[in-house]
């Protein structure tokens, strides 16, 4: 009995520090790029890092270009793919019978770990030409491509998460519904979705997650010009992302030079963009549960 | 304690090696040392410029099967990296496409380390478009004007009405860097001409090919060892008086082709051993016969 109350305790703490690591993790890293990165902002002119051109090898430091860049690609994904995504999870959900379902599901997920970089060997050989030639556009190359490809990257991530989520819905809810009178469509719209939505939402969340961070298919197929865009027309232009260029000039670099640090204070904005993302999501998800908590009190 | 005490057995290895060469060298003899087992094989880190990382690997491939006393390992990552990597002092000799900066070497210096000079191989900046441009010739003027953003459409330049697309190399490629003070700036030091920013920047040579071959609005620059099939290679003129000139090993030996650059490798500190037998044998014939296989210009001996 003692050397059960003893084994416990060791395993009740050991799954305490499981679960605080992960705190301790993301404060880490936080604590590394900061001591990284922070340096840059002494070392870089207010009005240099908020100017519109970034050409570090003659000390132009501006980072708005490519906030805006990786701003355009991601919101171009997030167009393409919680649509699909969200539909393809409805259909296997809720939709498709169990055989198709057991087809579909495993393909989803098979897609979801194709490696970034094939993919953007089909966008450059495959994809660039055809969108250069069907929309009459100077180059292939573009934000609206790397949108397209995070976008299917980001899908099955989508998929996989809010389908999980649709399933998690108990059953009783749909008979409820239908014994009501409502149709198959009105179930899903108005029943299944809206008391899935905390999971539905996370799904996005972690779909956009992806597509901001992605880093090799854009670096592949974006063009990577640093062009602050201004207007929407500039997703069809050429885009430098946040994430291609630390990949593209990380490796260059002198341990501890100005340009160093600039690419770790890419490193936070990125960090703080997914950190607002997150809070956004979570309030979300934190308001619809009271209201429905109120709903069903 | 563990990392110091294999720092002192390889220092002795280094040692023991650089008195068999001295050995040999005292001999008057240049054979290679056949005796040494492969266990004792040094292992020279070599890397750099991406331009010349397929010339590296075949110098290193013909020179490895008569000298198993060393091992020699090529990577690349552009003139920067390679560069960096020796200020670190994790290479043994760096490939780079550009002479190294003043502020490199000063950081090197201030890690103990002389990075020494060595001109293996010369290279031609080809400039490139797709086959059905009809553009064939320009001036170094007219394509540091396109470069730099002030001329946007072929029709200025005498070709057909698209718009102009320009590709570079990313900005750690010696390339990339050569170009932009020897053709945007046009060797000018105070010129603070600047790449367009609409310029796509491609992180690899394999990048710039893909799109000049199916872009027909495309203009891209490379080594001249990178132009394959599929791409149309443009004659330049110093100014416009000046003949144009196409990109070969010799008009670039005889000076006419204006956009040609030497590669260089750099080793830390005086090279000795089986560092020093490796250039040599890279300055030497043998070696330089790869060079001209590989679409690059040998140098003049």
């Amino acid at each position: 009995m003692r050397s059960v109350g003893w084994r416990e305790f060791v395993i009740t703490r050991l799954i305490r520090a499981a679960g605080y690591s992960s705190i301790l993790f993301v404060g880490m890293i936080f604590i590394f790029l900061l001591r990284e990165g922070a340096p840059a902002v002494v070392e870089i002119p207010f009005d240099t890092l908020f100017s519109e051109r970034w050409y570090p090898i003659e000390d132009y430091f501006g980072i708005l270009p490519l906030i805006g860049g990786s701003i355009l690609v991601t919101i171009g994904a997030a167009v393409v793919a919680v649509p699909i995504g969200l539909a393809t999870a409805i259909f296997i959900a809720e939709v498709a019978p169990r055989w198709l379902r057991e087809i579909l599901k495993p393909f989803v997920e098979l897609l979801g770990g194709l490696p970034s970089v094939l993919l953007g060997f089909l966008g450059i050989l495959v994809m660039a030409p055809l969108i250069r030639t069907t929309l009459n556009i100077p180059t292939g190359l573009t934000a609206f491509t790397g949108s397209l490809l995070l976008g299917g990257i980001a899908i099955p991530t989508i998929v996989s998460v809010a389908e999980d989520a649709l399933d998690a819905v108990p059953r009783t809810y749909r008979d409820a519904a239908l014994a009501m009178g409502a149709t198959e469509w009105q179930t899903i719209w108005r029943v299944t979705l809206p008391a899935a939505r905390s999971g539905v939402l996370t799904a996005i969340m972690l779909g956009i997650g992806r597509a901001l961070g992605e880093t090799m298919t854009v670096m592949m197929v974006t063009g990577n010009a640093p062009v602050l865009p201004l207007s929407p027309m500039a997703l069809f232009e050429p885009a430098r992302t946040m994430t291609a260029t630390i990949a593209a000039e990380m490796g260059e670099v002198a341990n501890g030079s100005v340009h160093y640090h600039s690419l770790f204070l890419i490193g936070i904005v990125l960090f703080l963009i997914s950190l607002v993302i997150n809070l956004a999501a979570a309030s979300v998800v934190f308001r619809q549960r009271k209201r429905a908590e109120r709903v069903l009190s | 304690m563990m990392k110091s005490r294999l720092f002192l057995v390889r220092n002795i290895l280094r040692i023991n090696l650089t008195l068999v060469f001295l050995l040999l060298v005292s001999c008057g003899k240049t054979t290679p040392n056949n005796g040494t087992s492969p266990s004792e094989a040094q292992t020279i880190e070599n890397k750099g410029s991406d331009t010349m990382v397929n010339l590296a690997l075949a110098w290193a491939e013909a020179y490895q099967p008569d000298h198993p006393e060393v091992r020699i390992s090529v990577t690349g990552g552009g003139s920067g990296t390679g560069i960096a990597a020796l200020i670190n002092g994790t290479v043994d000799i760096a490939n780079a496409s550009r002479q190294i900066k003043q502020e490199e070497r000063d950081l090197a210096e201030a890690n103990g380390i002389t990075p020494v000079e060595f001109v293996v191989a010369q290279d031609a900046i080809a400039v490139v478009v797709n086959p059905s441009n009809p553009i064939d010739r320009l001036s170094i003027q007219q394509i540091s004007d396109i470069y730099s953003g002030k001329i946007t459409n072929w029709r200025e330049v005498g070709g057909e009405n698209r718009p102009i697309v320009r590709l570079s190399r990313e900005t750690n490629s010696g390339t990339h860097v050569y170009f932009l003070e020897e053709v945007l700036r046009q060797g000018n030091k105070d010129d603070n001409t600047l790449f367009s920013t609409n310029t796509l920047l491609m992180p690899s040579s394999e990048g710039i090919s893909a799109e000049i071959r199916q872009n027909p609005n495309a203009i891209g620059y490379d080594g001249l060892g990178y132009v394959t099939e599929g791409m149309k290679v443009i004659a330049i003129s110093q100014s416009a008086e000046s003949p144009y000139v196409m990109p070969s090993a010799e008009t670039v030996n005889n000076g006419t082709y204006p956009i040609a650059r030497d590669l260089y490798m750099y080793t830390s500190g005086e090279p000795s051993g089986n560092i020093l037998a490796y250039i040599e044998w890279i300055c030497g014939s043998q070696a330089q016969a790869i060079v001209t296989d590989l679409g690059f210009v040998p140098i003049q001996p």
